[in-house]
């Protein structure tokens, strides 16, 4: 029996697939990482001790290789090494000379009624998309997969200054497109 | 006397307080500036937003 015909594990492919694609921004991988995830599940079943629920075993499984990915990738084809000033000038290009807001952030009210509308999750898969790569793969990892900053640093090679920074520019990044595109107008 | 905290400076600490405990200083220079800037005081609200927006998102 393969781990595509166990109805048990299968329903949770759509969830897995979801949370791999968000963190590595490739179908291909993200289907690779989540096959070997409902494997080694198959596989080591026994080990599942139902202390857990069975979603978050296997969200564990999955951050394994998901970082076991991100690892292969940073070896064959590493990602345009960001540098300090770069992230400094795309936060400096949010705020005017004397550092006050270009763009003042809005209230954005209740965003429950957002997430009740499947739209505004298509929009926030298009400003997660547009990200630039290094910051999201710093982000995700900090907001999906919620490393700590001492476990991202150690995997990234960067100090925490560097990673504040990346996660600061992140999250400005996501501010900004989610309420240009969602909270500021059209689709609120 | 303390300095005032620009916005960026502000918004800075704001997201930082999201990955490490701020020292007392910068949560009372941050409460300083926060209850002047409405500017801020949504951003600070759109970072728990955006928060929840991923996990939201991941538990769809």
């Amino acid at each position: 029996m393969s781990a595509s015909d166990d109805p048990d594990l299968q329903q949770y492919r759509p969830y897995l697939l979801r949370y791999a694609m968000l963190q590595l921004r490739d179908r291909e991988q993200a289907e690779d990482a989540v096959q070997e995830t409902l494997l080694a599940a198959l596989a080591g079943s026994a080990q599942f001790s139902g202390k857990s629920s069975r979603k978050t075993w296997l969200t564990g499984i999955l951050k394994h290789k998901i970082i076991d990915t991100m690892r292969r990738n940073a070896r064959e084809q590493p990602l345009a090494a960001g540098d300090e000033e770069t992230d400094a000038g795309a936060i400096g290009a949010m705020f005017k000379e004397d550092g006050h807001w270009t763009e003042f952030p809005a209230d954005w009210g209740d965003p429950e009624r957002a997430f009740e509308n499947s739209k505004f999750w298509e929009v926030f898969e298009l400003c997660a998309k547009i990200m630039t790569p290094r910051i999201a793969r710093a982000f995700m990892m900090r907001e999906l997969m919620e490393l700590t900053t001492e476990e991202i640093c150690k995997e990234l090679a960067v100090t925490p200054t560097n990673l504040w920074v990346m996660l600061h520019r992140a999250r400005l990044s996501l501010r900004e497109c989610l309420e240009v595109k969602w909270f500021g107008g059209a689709g609120r | 006397m303390m300095r005032m905290l620009s916005c960026k400076e502000a918004s800075m600490l704001l997201s930082q307080s999201q990955d490490r405990s701020l020292g007392w200083l910068e949560r009372l220079a941050l409460r300083i500036h926060l209850g002047l800037c409405d500017g801020c005081r949504n951003f600070r609200r759109q970072l728990e937003i955006i928060r929840n927006v991923v996990r939201r998102y991941r538990e769809r």
